[in-house]
């Protein structure tokens, strides 16, 4: 599966080459290469831009088509045909507006902090391998860091969202912030962790040998490691049930009180463009990438995938009510920290189990036949703890018993 | 070392809020996410509807009462015309009791309905479970559309009666509402009565004990959560409730949970009272030849039903004129926020918003 | 087992979404997107047929450009705008007006000789309904003792100007008919219908009769 790169695939090195190749052949020399880097990242940047931005656009639509479909309406559906151009009245009716600065405001802060929400969302989406054309490439396929880098990325948006809490000088907003930012650092450890664990396994950073080393997919071995990250993501990009930072019916709108016209615009574009990363991100992780089967290419395998995520996370969206703050920081701590390690803990064992009875190939990871064994003792431990989880914490407090009427009023009407 | 110096924010959650029902405002203040005080402030819906009964004659003011609880305006109709023929000592034919009885119970189905839903919509659940009640009371709606010609604003009841007789079709879509009903209420449950999302949230969550709740004068679904049964369709019955027979659900412990399934299991009784309803009623004269301008002797008195949200009460003074000298509301809305300061110290801002929802306050009733 | 719910729910959503019957009866109003099959319903031909002999249309309804209308399904009894008052039974006794709650209802009799009704020595000259201000209880419908003044069907009474919703006598007699059955059973009897369209002349709209005892138990029966 791993070729050579042709000439004609979109990558950050493809489209350096490329530059340079026009610059030499204009006339210049060597000492213009940052030129052609310099193009070659701007090309990049723009390539990302706007499919990131047209995608989000029909992503809006698409979940509050589905959510129209599931709360049994019909979802927007005046403009255009099915109302496919509804995210473009939106945008241009957000333009449009008026873009209110509160007095109080501290002004660059409130400025900033769409950009610093926006940037790191989308510089997220270079290193996941699409599969465009091969099984694995990136638009910055030799990132050797990938996931790191991503993790690293992620956590400035804790701070982006407490510069719009805290920039926009509203109660709401400050409320919404602060929470976020407790939240939002609170499940990046059982991100981390869960991401630890798919790490041990794959033997490398870099988002293409991620998805290269799952000859089974990584949520058929470790179930317990996908339901954290899962959990963690949904959480780190505030989607029900852990939407504190946005709670419409108890913050009014959270940390985007005071944004009007184009900077709801793009914070709106930052909240929808968090799932279809974290669903890249779990398809490149969990569902083995653009890993698929030969009659179709890898990347509409990986569409697939990211499209089967999306769903899930819709169908959650519009059906499970919202926790309570102090509830999710104790769901985080309390157990998703406590799975995670137990995870990585598990995951380390069978790893060492494998090496001492040499189930390894050459390059250090492991053989397909060991890893149907761990599919299967994982799924046995996962289920085993899930259960045992719940019987701890649901038999002791949700139990209710029968009513009995209080003796304070019960003026004859006893029996019936 | 020092240490970071916190104080109390103090928000005022409202009038415009999604989550207040309507324009009230709570004037909340926080230690961090912990609420220590509560103020609540009323009276941005205010319409003098008193006020305006007095310059009206008594059938008129009908048209007033469906403006107070403008989700259950049957029961306000009710509890009115109650009060007129109490006073007047009007009587009302059997099948004109029967017929209101049936539309007395769409109506507290339809605004229970509205109360899980607000609830559910409350607790974070993206207008899922609210659609779906809407859905529901969607029929009841149009039920009450074949009735009297209206959908919110009913004015169905008059003074000896109700003004019109139910059309032949009503009869055939309420049999089928009726037969479908525990369907969905079943459908309902699932969806949320055993959601452990919405058990963690509600279960605990702002007891209200039966000592307090008798004391601060609470009544309707959030008394009997708190275990206590009083239901005015029982203790005191009027219209035709002595000759059906129904449970009067009570809760645990007067939590939010309880709030919430008190108000469900009372749709599945109401569904019953309607059945029977249905079994006895008898072809006959709906209303009683009242004169246009009502006269009643000079007087005064107090009359009141078990409205979908506790006791609605209405006192009435009569100085043998056209209209009442002095006409006084017992909301209970109103009442059952008596006790919410106490509900509320000590919970979280999301706690709060949910406590509230399942007092299930309309602003129409509060203010009035 | 606790957590168990959690997926249950997921089930009941899942079965909203697929399930037709449990969908919502969605009106759109005031027209929809039609879709080539609604084209073909509304054409009375086959599906097939139609995209055959009509391409264009085909086309142009899958854009999305293609609308039909879409009405509220009311009943009878609605009580609507466009109140129907006919001249010839009105006495100008104002019983409507003393009776609005609101009083909005004004009425000015006289001997003016311009809308002088056939036996009568006095005429209607101003009989004015702000509309803008009712509330459409029908409290003046039901004082009306010689049936004169109904309630009407329609809703769609928006205007520009405040001034433009008081509908006068000329509007009054000028309008089209179409009573509703709201306290008026007499109507229902002789299979009025004013949502399918159909009008009533100033001399079917009274009550001639009150319904028996009997008659009532018949309508009973009929359930």
């Amino acid at each position: 599966m791993i070729a050579s790169t042709p000439a004609f695939f979109i990558s950050f090195d493809s489209l350096k080459d490329l530059f340079v190749n026009l610059i030499q052949s204009l006339g210049f020399g060597e000492s213009f290469g940052w030129v052609a880097f310099l193009l070659a990242g701007i090309s990049i940047s723009f390539l990302i831009i706007n499919v990131m931005v047209m995608a989000t656009a029909f992503y809006t639509w698409f979940e509050r088509r589905m959510i129209g479909r599931f709360q049994v309406r019909r979802g927007p559906n005046r403009n255009g045909p099915f109302g496919i151009f509804q995210p473009f009245a939106d945008v241009l009716k957000l333009i449009m507006k008026e873009d209110t600065i509160p007095d109080a405001a501290d002004k660059p802060v409130f400025t900033l902090a769409p950009i610093a929400l926006l940037a790191p969302t989308l510089m997220i989406m270079i290193v996941i391998p699409f599969g465009t054309y091969l099984r694995d490439d990136a638009l910055l396929s030799n990132l050797n860091i990938g996931i790191l880098f991503i993790v690293g990325v992620t956590s400035v948006n804790s701070i982006a969202i407490f510069m719009a809490g805290w920039g926009s000088r509203n109660k709401y907003a400050i409320l919404g912030s602060m929470r976020g930012a407790a939240m939002l650092i609170s499940y990046e450890i059982p991100m981390a962790l869960g991401i630890t664990s798919v790490l041990l396994l794959s033997g490398s950073l870099a988002m293409t040998q991620i998805v290269q080393s799952q000859s089974i997919w990584f949520i058929l071995v470790m179930p317990m490691g996908f339901f954290v990250f899962m959990a963690a993501s949904t959480a780190e990009m505030s989607r029900t049930p852990f939407d504190q930072i946005e709670a419409e019916s108890e913050l009014g709108s959270g940390y985007n009180t005071e944004y009007s016209g184009i900077k709801f615009a793009v914070l709106f574009l930052a909240e929808f463009m968090a799932p279809i990363v974290t669903a890249a991100i779990v398809t490149t992780l969990f569902l083995g990438g653009s890993q698929g089967f030969d009659f179709l290419p890898g990347g509409i395998w990986f569409a697939i995938k990211m499209f089967v995520l999306i769903f899930l996370l819709l169908w959650v969206r519009s059906t499970w009510p919202r926790l309570r703050i102090d509830q999710i920081m104790g769901f985080a701590w309390k157990v998703l920290f406590g799975l995670g390690l137990f995870n990585i803990f598990l995951v380390a064992v069978e790893f060492m189990v494998a090496v001492e009875l040499g189930h390894t190939k050459d390059d250090g990871s492991l053989t397909t036949e060991y890893m149907l064994i761990m599919a299967a003792v994982n799924w046995m431990v996962t289920i085993i703890a899930f259960v045992i989880l719940a019987n701890f914490v649901g038999k002791k407090k949700y139990h209710r018993p029968e009513p009995t009427a209080s003796p304070l009023a019960n003026m004859g009407i006893g029996g019936d | 070392m020092s240490t970071i110096r916190t104080e109390p924010v103090t928000i005022n959650l409202g009038p415009q809020h999604p989550s207040t029902h309507g324009v009230f405002r709570l004037r909340v203040t926080f230690d961090g996410e912990e609420i220590i005080d509560v103020e609540p402030v009323f009276g941005y819906l205010h319409r003098g509807t008193e006020k305006l009964a007095e310059s009206r004659n008594y059938v008129q003011i009908v048209t007033l009462t469906d403006r107070m609880d403008y989700v259950a305006s049957m029961s306000n109709n009710l509890a009115y015309v109650r009060t007129v023929e109490k006073l007047a000592g009007i009587d009302v034919p059997e099948r004109a009791q029967y017929i209101r009885v049936i539309s007395v119970e769409l109506q507290r189905i339809a605004s229970h309905l509205m109360a899980t839903g607000f609830l559910l919509n409350d607790l974070g659940a993206l207008a899922t479970p609210l659609v779906y009640c809407f859905r529901e009371r969607e029929r009841i709606l149009d039920l009450f559309e074949m009735l009297c010609g209206a959908r919110i604003t009913l004015s169905y009841m008059r003074p000896g009666g109700v003004f019109q007789d139910a059309p032949d079709d009503f009869w055939n879509s309420l049999n089928t509402l009726i037969s479908d009903f525990p369907n969905y209420l079943d459908e309902l449950e699932s969806l949320i009565t055993t959601n452990e999302i919405v058990l963690a949230r509600t279960i605990g969550v702002g007891l209200l004990s039966d000592t307090q709740a008798v004391d601060s004068g609470v009544t309707g679904p959030v008394l009997r959560a708190a275990s206590v049964k009083w239901d005015l369709r029982k203790a005191n019955p009027y219209e035709v409730y002595d000759r059906v027979k129904f449970d009067v659900p009570i809760g645990n412990s007067g939590d939010t949970y309880d709030r919430y399934y008190v108000r469900l299991q009372e749709m599945r009784e109401s569904i019953k009272i309607i059945s029977q309803c249905i079994e006895q009623i008898e072809p006959g004269p709906v209303r009683t030849e009242t004169p246009y301008f009502i006269r009643p002797p000079v007087g005064e008195t107090y009359s009141s039903v078990e409205g979908p949200k506790g006791e609605l009460g209405f006192y009435m003074v009569s100085d043998g004129g056209i209209s009442p000298y002095r006409c006084k509301v017992r909301a209970p809305s109103f009442i059952n926020l008596t006790p919410l300061k106490d509900m509320l110290t000590g919970w979280k801002m999301g706690d709060l918003i949910i406590i509230l929802g399942s007092i299930d306050i309309v602003l129409g009733e509060v203010d009035r | 087992m606790y957590g168990l719910g959690l997926f249950k729910g997921l089930g009941i959503t899942m079965k909203n979404l697929v399930s037709p019957s449990r969908q919502f009866n969605i009106v759109q109003y005031p027209n929809r997107r039609a879709s080539p099959f609604d084209l073909a319903k509304v054409d009375d031909q086959n599906p097939i047929s139609f995209i055959a002999t009509h391409p264009i249309k085909t086309l142009r309804s899958l854009l999305g450009l293609e609308t039909l209308v879409d009405r509220m399904p009311q009943h009878a009894n609605f009580r609507g705008e466009e109140f129907a008052w006919y001249d010839r039974r009105c006495t100008g006794c104002a019983s409507c007006a003393k009776y609005c709650p609101l009083g909005i209802i004004k009425i000015v009799t006289g001997t003016s000789g311009v809308n002088q009704q056939e036996g009568q020595s006095y005429d209607i000259d101003v009989f004015d309904i702000d509309i803008g201000r009712c509330m459409f209880c029908g409290l003046c419908v039901e004082a009306c003792p010689y049936d004169a003044l109904h309630m009407g069907s329609g809703f769609e009474e928006g205007k520009y100007r405040r001034s433009d919703l008081v509908i006068n006598v000329d509007q009054l007699k000028a309008a089209e008919k179409k009573p509703s059955t709201w306290f008026r059973p007499q109507l229902t009897d002789r299979g009025h219908d004013p949502i399918k369209g159909s009008t009533a002349d100033w001399d079917q709209v009274g009550r001639h009769e009150k319904p028996s005892l009997e008659d009532q138990g018949e309508r009973w029966a009929k359930r």
